[in-house]
């Protein structure tokens, strides 16, 4: 059945090596990051344990998608998905998207010297972000982050994922009319340079950096091609949050069908009342709907071998507008069906409300990728 | 049969070719959209000799067994004509009951003689079936039919009334579900499947007028009528699981059907075009970014309802809820037209206050009418509430 006749791509597979990661991430994920473990790390400084790092690390999760010759094990990027979805499944929070996106930013437009340099550290666990924000704008055409003509850069970037944690840093910069990427490492940076945010969501860490009248030299400059695989890798960004976003609004329904079915009033399992069943089954069907859209645009990736066709970017963002609107009805009605408890930080339907609200403007919120759908398919 | 690529798009490409050159031309009279809107002799006439073609051309029942009289192939042949009807627009196959519901139940339950006896006439459209489980009293809540049949000697005699009847006044045979035992241990286990024939004394039918104020469906009543005791599917009182089995059908949780062609789609392009002519603030409606959202909203849904057909083949990424994707189907797709419509209407301006009939409608009030009979697709078949009821309990284990 089909309401509007959409000559749509739906080719959709799940690969071998999609199902051997899916087996090993579900229970790496499972046995690290219980929710008493997900809660001892919320008031930590670093908000990940560096030997469950160390362990992602040796598992191969860092290098996936770089080539081998940097370090790397070269799969496609739809193995990155099951990752990403088992992480939010467990509210495991790590660095692991800021690194990821950071090695496809510099595998898929630096220079050879910055990939040399900086692959293989990635692949090895020395963790990298982008720097990309000077507002709250995701959508900004132009960097308030000024690079000038001698090589200082003077700007402030905010909403940094790891930025307290990251040893390499992407920074998006405007020199004139260009938009420029710059690699910076930590060592170069003064302590005062960065500060922590204070985050919707406790399982992630973010900051501030400041950059004033900070000198590069043009080694630290990725070419001017970097900026159009900024626009790729953000796409790839959004698909991974979605994904992520998918686990953990699985893991919100199932902790509500337990409390449906757990929690008694007036003698009745609350589960039985068709106004708390109803909405339940509106957020599984929103799930199902987004987790479809994901392993969609994964394998669109897969086939394209990373670039980003057409379909490829409709799919990246139908995914991440789903996957918001999921998870935010998810946490939404976690928090509603719990009642009282509901109300309260003890109960666990709060760190997926919370998720909710920081995922939906990662990379982009459902209103933001709607505008950009509208001229690829209603044109 | 070979299912490689090449292979199924040449049968693509034969097929397309095949409707451009047999899709008949415009009749001068309405055409229904669904198959729930069957109101008049001519459309009945018109869509009988269009079944019929579609089948002796071999494309309706391709992956139903030979001996039957169906195609023998596999499923994806007939998956490629269904697309194909919807992408040239033909008209809708419309003996659905028969194609959708009964044909593979008996198929799939049947003795050997009702194979041989009902389901190569169900492909020629020779016989239309209907179906009797709804009753006035008793709509969502099926397993209180109280229809009643009496064993007499070689014959059931039946009293009492179905209703929402589509196809009603036209159908050779009824599925049938009726009170064998009024006093069984449970409401359910009183109940028993015919495969009723419908040109028998006592049996008659009363056309309903529907919202659209058009014809489609009946009401039927059973008055002392007698249908022979070998229409009885399976054991007396044993009708309850027949009838959730047909459900299943009915709610597309199993393939099976000859063919899924029965609704008749709104065209991506035909949407485009209305909101590049209709005018807001004096300028195309496509133009206004409200519109544009919403659109893409609405597609984002039609994309995500695709894409979860094809995730239900890969048990891997079905796990948390393994029968969520089969139970889903009918809710989210029933629902997203009904509201997908209600807002097409609404976005027509002025011209959303005409219908069917009026020369200034836009695209001849389709949309309108489009909408209203969208509910006999979150009504029939069981509600939308109740289907939500179904998935909550059987798919998420929430209590009754």
């Amino acid at each position: 059945m089909t309401f509007i006749n959409i000559e749509a791509n739906t080719d959709m597979r799940f690969s071998e090596d999609q199902q051997m990661i899916q087996e090993a991430a579900r229970g790496f994920c499972q046995d690290k990051s219980d929710i008493e473990a997900v809660r001892k790390l919320l008031d930590s400084e670093t908000g990940f344990q560096p030997e469950i790092w160390q362990e992602m690390v040796e598992l191969g999760w860092l290098g996936m998608c770089i080539d081998e010759a940097h370090g790397g094990s070269a799969l496609s990027l739809d193995c990155l998905i099951p990752i990403a979805e088992s992480m939010g499944r467990q509210l495991l929070a790590t660095p692991f998207f800021a690194s990821t996106l950071a090695a496809q930013l510099i595998q898929r437009a630096g220079s050879e010297a910055q990939k040399t340099r900086y692959l293989p550290m990635i692949a090895s666990g020395t963790i990298a972000t982008l720097a990309l924000l000077d507002n709250e704008d995701w959508g900004a055409a132009l960097s308030k982050c000024n690079l000038s003509a001698d090589g200082k850069i003077n700007g402030r970037k905010v909403l940094v994922e790891a930025a307290a944690q990251a040893e390499i840093f992407i920074v998006l910069c405007q020199q004139g009319e260009q938009q420029r990427l710059v690699i910076i490492e930590r060592s170069e940076l003064d302590n005062s340079a960065i500060e922590t945010h204070t985050l919707i969501d406790e399982t992630k860490r973010a900051g501030i950096v400041s950059l004033n009248d900070f000198s590069i030299s043009e080694a630290q400059l990725m070419p001017t091609s970097a900026a159009d695989a900024l626009a790729d890798v953000k796409l790839i960004g959004a698909l991974l949050i979605a994904a992520e976003s998918v686990g953990s609004t699985a893991a919100c329904l199932n902790l509500t069908v337990e409390y449906l079915n757990t929690r008694k009033q007036f003698n009745k399992l609350i589960g039985s009342y068709q106004a708390l069943k109803h909405p339940t089954v509106d957020m599984l069907n929103m799930m199902e709907g987004a987790r479809s859209q994901v392993y969609h645009a994964a394998t669109l990736l897969a086939d394209s071998q990373g670039d980003i066709t057409r379909d490829a970017e409709i799919a990246c963002r139908m995914s991440k507008a789903s996957a918001n609107d999921a998870l935010l009805f998810a946490g939404d009605r976690a928090v509603q069906f719990h009642g009282g408890m509901g109300f309260t930080y003890e109960c666990d339907a709060q760190l997926y409300i919370r998720r909710a609200q920081w995922s939906q403007q990662h990379y982009g919120d459902s209103a933001y990728h709607r505008k950009r759908l509208a001229p690829l398919i209603l044109a | 049969m070979q299912t490689d690529a090449t292979t199924l798009d040449a049968f693509r490409a034969e097929v397309s070719q095949w409707l451009i050159n047999n899709i008949p031309e415009d009749p001068g009279f309405l055409l229904p959209q669904s198959f729930m809107e069957v109101g008049s002799e001519e459309q009945l006439e018109f869509l009988i000799a269009w079944q019929k073609k579609v089948y002796e051309a071999g494309y309706l029942g391709m992956a139903w067994p030979k001996e039957y009289g169906g195609g023998g192939m596999p499923q994806v042949y007939q998956n490629i004509v269904d697309e194909e009807l919807m992408n040239h627009k033909a008209p809708i196959i419309f003996n659905v009951i028969g194609l959708g519901w009964a044909g593979p139940l008996i198929l799939d339950m049947g003795t050997e003689e009702e194979k041989q006896k009902y389901i190569k006439g169900i492909l020629t459209a020779d016989d239309i079936w209907c179906q009797g489980f709804s009753e006035p009293d008793h709509g969502s809540d099926l397993g209180n039919a109280q229809t009643r049949a009496v064993r007499d000697g070689d014959d059931y005699i039946v009293n009492g009334s179905k209703i929402w009847t589509t196809f009603g006044n036209y159908a050779k045979y009824m599925i049938l579900l009726a009170r064998t035992n009024p006093d069984a241990p449970s409401k359910y286990a009183g109940l028993s499947f015919f495969l009723s024939p419908m040109h028998a004394d006592g049996i008659s039918t009363t056309p309903i007028q529907k919202i659209t104020g058009e014809y489609g469906f009946c009401q039927t009543f059973f008055d002392d009528a007698r249908i022979p005791a070998s229409c009885l599917m399976g054991e007396e009182n044993q009708g309850w699981k027949v009838a959730m089995r047909t459900l299943e059908y009915e709610r597309s949780v199993h393939g099976g059907q000859a063919s899924t062609y029965k609704f008749l789609p709104i065209a991506m392009e035909d949407l485009l075009h209305s909101c590049k002519t209709i005018e807001r603030d004096g300028k195309p409606l496509l133009e206004d970014p409200v519109v544009q959202d919403q659109l893409v909203q609405f597609l984002i849904e039609e994309k995500s309802l695709a894409l979860m057909k094809e995730r239900g083949d890969i048990p891997e990424l079905c796990t948390d809820y393994p029968f969520s994707l089969a139970l889903s189907g009918k809710l989210i797709a029933t629902e997203l037209f009904r509201r997908a419509r209600q807002y097409a209407v609404s976005l027509q301006g002025a011209k959303g206050g005409l219908y069917v009939g009026d020369n200034m409608a836009i695209e001849g009030g389709q949309w309108q009418r489009g909408y209203f009979n969208n509910f006999s697709a979150t009504i029939g078949g069981g509600t939308s509430q109740v289907q939500a009821n179904i998935i909550a309990e059987h798919a998420l284990g929430l209590p009754k």
